[in-house]
């Protein structure tokens, strides 16, 4: 079964951060790395890719039938999502095995499957 | 350049979805059909996925030095992530170009970490 | 008490679930997306039908309705699965409580509306909502492996044990109707010691839950006032069934691998065997909180502690341990009502007074409350 492991956090900033926060940072991310390396050889990383900061991040949205575009994310939080990766595991259990050695938040979000309707 | 847009959509108008009649959800899914087709057509769409209900969230995170599981999104808002592309494209533009003509909510356009 | 084991109708209602879940598998106005194979589809109808030729629908309802078989020789292996995908992290707390006692205790959902104070529709789409998970984001139906199985276990245990605090705790004040929860925990960690005999933890909350309901004959007075444990009529006690737990208490000590829920039980163990309030263990209860900050150190666990040390150590020493418990706890009843005690010891009337408004204006149970009142007036 697939899903997207949704991962909280960003590096943008990190420069800015005293010792030893950025210190920390810099491990969880090479740790991160090798995380992606990992599962990417066991195959059970299928997709995915690491996004640039919320300050680079845009919005198109539409109202009252008018596009607007504007600066930053358009879910206002605290949390942003700094990344993603699809995987295919047997189930959630398995999900949440390669969720908890992520070095921050994850978010687990079944897909919808379409495999069978292709298959038609 | 790849960017990620998101599907940005409310946790009510998931709700919504219990209820509506299958030609009401028709009508819904429409537009955004043949939205993906134009795009994947033309080259532009490199992947991209449809995730369900809000309702069907977990997450991991870490809770004084322990690792805790917990039903739902990490982010607490009103407004859910019901999907995403990743775009292949010239520059941010085209990509707003795409977002503009994507027919549901609105879209947030991340460029991604090149390797 | 006759229950036929996991009596229930999830197998069936799955299917109707999965209807509905179907819906949610389209993207409405506001949230669509996806690509490539996606275009292919057309139609609800092919959605559902595609469900529900879906083999993982199909296993995971065979499994369900194989867990309401009794007699079969797998029937406890079910009853385990059940338990733990009831009693699983993904699910919010509250719906894992309820989907428990509908799966595995066989309440209806009246029932659990009613143990919970919450509305019938609330507690049926509180259990739509987590069987609907359970499904969609395939969570297993299975005892977790041994790496796994101490954190799972946690988590079951932890279910029980709220599901019998709910219980517990309101009772007296719960309307006639109300199912009592407290024995039903209780039942379910019978079951589990059986399920899991070798679960120390297991046995430690069953003798634990047993011990507090071997004093539920005197935790009430005639008039339907509660009684605190240092004014109980001890005589009242279940001397039999405090026993008995103590002998479940051994069996899990006679393991060493001392965990919270033994530590808890031998605390409540060692006032069940004071013949008076005056003649407690002191020592060894400060002790056993010792040992039980070591494991989980938490401001309640603290304030637990500080009582029994202003027992062993004088209400002034007590009260310095309480204070220091002030801005983790300063939303909690019990640090207020704890304090206001140690301050009418050592005779500072007016500031408990002041501490005992506190705690009346936070609790929210109708016996604790009446207490408080009491305190207050008297």
């Amino acid at each position: 079964m697939k899903y997207v492991l949704l991962f909280g956090g960003t590096m943008e900033g990190v420069d800015q951060l005293e010792s030893p926060a950025r210190e920390s940072m810099m491990a969880d991310y090479e740790q991160s790395g090798r995380w992606f390396e990992k599962y990417y050889k066991a195959g059970k990383v299928v997709g995915g890719h690491e996004l640039q900061g919320p300050s680079t991040a845009t919005t198109v949205s539409r109202k009252n039938g008018k596009v607007t575009v504007t600066d930053g994310p358009f879910i206002e939080s605290k949390e942003v999502i700094g990344g993603y990766a699809e995987i295919e595991v047997a189930d959630l259990d398995e999900a949440l095995e390669m969720a908890k050695e992520w070095p921050g938040t994850v978010e687990i979000r079944p897909v919808v499957d379409h495999s069978q309707e292709t298959a038609r | 350049m790849k960017y990620m847009l998101l599907f940005v959509g409310t946790r009510e108008s998931q709700d919504q979805w219990d209820t509506m009649t299958p030609e009401q959800l028709h009508a819904a899914m429409g537009g955004a059909e043949t939205w993906f087709e134009k795009y994947t057509q033309a080259g532009k769409i490199t992947g991209g996925l449809q995730l369900q209900g809000y309702k069907t969230v977990t997450t991991a995170q870490d809770s004084n030095g322990k690792r805790i599981v917990t039903d739902g999104p990490f982010i607490e808002s009103k407004e859910v992530i019901g999907g995403f592309a990743i775009v292949d494209v010239k520059d941010l533009e085209e990509a707003q170009e795409m977002a503009k003509s994507w027919p549901g909510g609105p879209v947030e356009v991340w460029p991604a970490v090149e390797r | 008490m006759v229950r036929v084991l996991g009596n229930f109708d999830i197998a069936e209602e799955v299917v109707q679930d999965s209807l509905v879940a179907a819906l949610e598998k389209w993207p409405a106005q506001g949230i669509p997306d996806n690509p490539g194979a996606w275009l292919m589809t057309t139609a609800r109808r092919r959605a559902i039908d595609a469900l529900r030729r879906d083999r993982r629908y199909a296993e995971k309802v065979a499994l369900l309705e194989r867990s309401t078989l009794p007699g079969e020789t797998r029937e406890a292996d079910d009853r385990l699965r059940l338990i733990f995908t009831c009693c699983h992290p993904a699910l919010a707390p509250e719906a894992q409580v309820a989907l428990t006692l509908r799966a595995v205790a066989g309440f209806t959902t009246e029932e659990i509306a009613a143990a919970f104070l919450v509305s019938e529709p609330t507690m049926a789409q509180r259990i739509v909502r987590a069987k609907r998970k359970i499904v969609a984001a395939n969570i297993p139906y299975r005892v977790p492996a041994a790496a796994e199985l101490p954190a799972r276990l946690d988590a079951v245990l932890a279910v029980l044990y709220l599901m019998f605090n709910e219980g517990y705790l309101s009772r007296g004040s719960a309307a006639a109707s109300r199912r009592d929860l407290a024995e039903d925990a209780v039942w379910l960690g019978a079951l589990m010691v059986r399920l899991m005999p070798d679960q120390p933890e297991a046995l430690g909350l069953l003798a634990l839950m047993r011990l507090h309901l071997a004093r539920a004959a005197a935790r009430f007075d005639g008039a339907g006032e509660m009684v605190l444990l240092a004014d109980q009529d001890r005589s009242l006690w279940d001397h039999e069934a405090i026993a008995d737990a103590l002998r479940t208490l051994n069996r899990a000590a006679a393991m060493s691998s001392p965990g919270p829920y033994q530590l808890q039980a031998a605390i409540a163990a060692v006032h069940s065997e004071a013949a008076s309030w005056e003649a407690t263990d002191w020592r060894q209860i400060v002790g056993l909180y010792d040992l039980l900050l070591d494991l989980n150190d938490t401001p309640v666990i603290r304030l637990n502690r500080a009582v029994a040390v202003a027992h062993l150590n004088g209400p002034q020493v007590a009260l310095g341990e309480v204070n220091d418990l002030a801005i983790a706890l300063s939303g909690y009843h019990l640090f207020w009502a704890t304090r206001a005690e140690l301050l009418d010891d050592i005779g500072e009337t007016a500031l408990a007074r002041e501490a005992w408004q506190r705690a009346l204006e936070l609790c929210a149970n109708p016996a604790e409350r009446a207490l408080l009142r009491r305190k207050l007036s008297g």
